[in-house]
């Protein structure tokens, strides 16, 4: 079989994220998510749109860190036409979370107490309208009990229990899937509980377990499918070819 | 049309102590820094400020200008958390009320319609929902009955925005990608001031890029200060990029060394010159 990196193998599972959403706005936040994008678009999900992270629409796969000259601009896209985009639906966002909980509540505001807190983060920024609008995925670079824990500090993403709450209103509300360095998990379950769906190779189900801090929803786990060696290929040598995706699981 | 070129010490005598400030660029995107930092030079405080956080929040914290905070984020981009930003809320130094980025948007939009609330589904089971308990929801009147959250108008005292060209008269040009939201700040504040790196004649204008450029227009602007690398050390495309090594200077060291050594000396005025 093919030698690969954790950096190229969770790339694709982030890729597979984006399967099927046919011609939507892919929003990946992060390297690795950044890099699966490019890849879902390179080969199965070529209809996405993508932006270069300003204010363009990009038609061509570029490199990850290539400068604007390696852009083939297809359209504008300034935040405010996003912001549209955000709630006319037509978006899959896959956000980092420096916290998230069983249904999926997310946080990336801040730890502690609001109103004075321990440690102040980026703030709610748009994962609230992001979730309630539109499907949204998670990006976790180190799966540990600080990060997936019994009760987020502050809800910035909503999860499927305060979704339920809101009845109608809700309706768009989509979390899709959960991609980790030790797993891939989702909210397939009767009650929306996070599932373990896959663990990468050579992870056990056991590790992922001891490194979440609430209990998961656990039947039917597979192994984490490899990347292609096609997969490989547009990593390695349109994509990725600095390596910058191993960087973020360095940190 | 009136000549409306004045200098940043101008701008800052109409602010008062306690008013409500809206602040345009994004991150450390396009931020009018030069009236920023005479502000930071001035006995102002109490202040609110309405902002797509970057450098602007963080060094009015940490000068004790601030109250109350409005925002979505507070990021330097390429440095994501703000420190000083970071210290005041720490420290519970200042009143924190964080929003959605959209609501924040459609806050400023109702202002800048003069209606009291616009509807949205952001925010709705978030948390931004539990700390600002003045946010009401509002039920369609339409048959599908929908809960909504009501999203308050944000009016403002007064809107600052910096410009890559503009006109003596206070027509405004952005030559970079984004407006972000400058437009909606001047729409939703009673005074709006400008800062540009350029003022040019009129005619200049459309030399310089299309028609879709010109976004702020003379009736959306009390004064236009000229005021060349006024967004420094944000960026200001196509003028000139984010000055990363004064950024990284001003996110480690002691804001009192920075100010002392940055900020301190009121750079020379320029005002009813040029043009």
């Amino acid at each position: 079989m093919n030698d690969y990196t954790l950096a190229e193998l969770c790339a694709v599972a982030c890729a597979e994220a984006w399967r099927g959403d046919g011609e939507i706005l892919a929003s990946p936040i992060g390297t690795i998510p950044m890099i699966g994008a490019r890849l879902a678009k390179a080969t199965f999900a070529p209809d996405l749109l993508m932006t270069d992270g300003v204010a363009s629409l990009v038609a061509n796969v570029h490199a990850v860190g290539a400068p604007p000259s390696a852009r083939v601009v297809e359209g504008w896209m300034p935040y405010r036409a996003i912001f549209d985009l955000v709630w006319s639906g037509r978006r899959h966002v896959m956000m980092g979370a420096s916290q998230i909980d069983r249904f999926g509540n997310q946080n990336i505001a801040c730890i502690g107490d609001f109103a004075k807190p321990k440690s102040q983060l980026l703030g709610a920024r748009g994962a609230p309208g992001n979730t309630i609008n539109h499907t949204t995925s998670y990006w976790v670079p180190q799966h540990s009990t600080r990060a997936f824990v019994p009760k987020v500090d502050f809800v910035s993403g909503v999860g499927y229990d305060r979704a339920a709450k809101l009845g109608t209103s809700a309706r768009f509300h989509a979390i899709r899937r959960v991609v980790t360095d030790k797993a891939v998990l989702d909210f397939g379950s009767p009650d929306h509980a996070m599932r373990l769906v896959s663990v990468h190779p050579g992870v056990t189900v056991e590790e992922v377990v001891k490194n979440t801090g609430f209990a998961l929803v656990i039947d039917d786990v597979v192994e984490t499918r490899a990347p292609t060696a096609e997969e490989l290929r547009l990593i390695r040598e349109v994509i990725d070819p600095n390596g910058l995706g191993k960087k973020e699981l360095a940190r | 049309m009136s000549d409306k070129r004045i200098t940043v010490a101008d701008v800052v005598a109409e602010l008062r102590d306690g008013m409500t400030i809206g602040i345009g660029g994004w991150g450390s995107r396009r931020k009018p820094m030069a009236i920023v930092y005479e502000i930071l030079r001035s006995p102002l405080k109490e202040l609110t400020i309405v902002s797509y956080g970057g450098p602007d929040v963080g060094m009015l914290c940490a000068a004790g200008k601030v109250r109350k905070a409005i925002y979505g984020f507070v990021s330097l981009d390429s440095i994501p958390l703000e420190p000083q930003f970071r210290a005041a809320r720490q420290s519970g130094a200042i009143e924190a009320v964080e929003l959605d980025e959209g609501m924040l948007q459609w806050g400023l939009y109702a202002a800048s319609l003069r209606l009291p609330f616009l509807p949205t589904r952001a925010g709705l089971g978030s948390d931004v929902e539990r700390v600002n308990p003045w946010l009401r929801r509002v039920k369609s009147p339409y048959d599908d009955g929908e809960e909504l959250v009501a999203m308050k108008a944000i009016e403002l005292d007064v809107a600052l925005v910096h410009m890559n060209r503009a006109d003596a008269a206070g027509n405004g040009q952005f030559l970079g990608a984004d407006l972000f939201f400058d437009d909606l700040f001047c729409m939703a504040a009673k005074k709006r001031f400008m800062s540009c790196e350029k003022i040019v004649a009129t005619s200049e204008l459309l030399r310089q890029a299309s028609v879709h450029t010109l976004r702020i227009h003379r009736g959306m602007i009390d004064g236009v200060v000229e005021a060349p690398r006024g967004a420094a050390f944000t960026s200001c495309e196509p003028d000139y990029d984010r000055d990363e090594a004064l950024q990284k200077e001003y996110a480690t060291t002691p804001w009192s060394d920075f100010f002392a050594k940055h900020v301190a000396t009121a750079r020379a005025a320029t005002a009813k010159e040029g043009a």
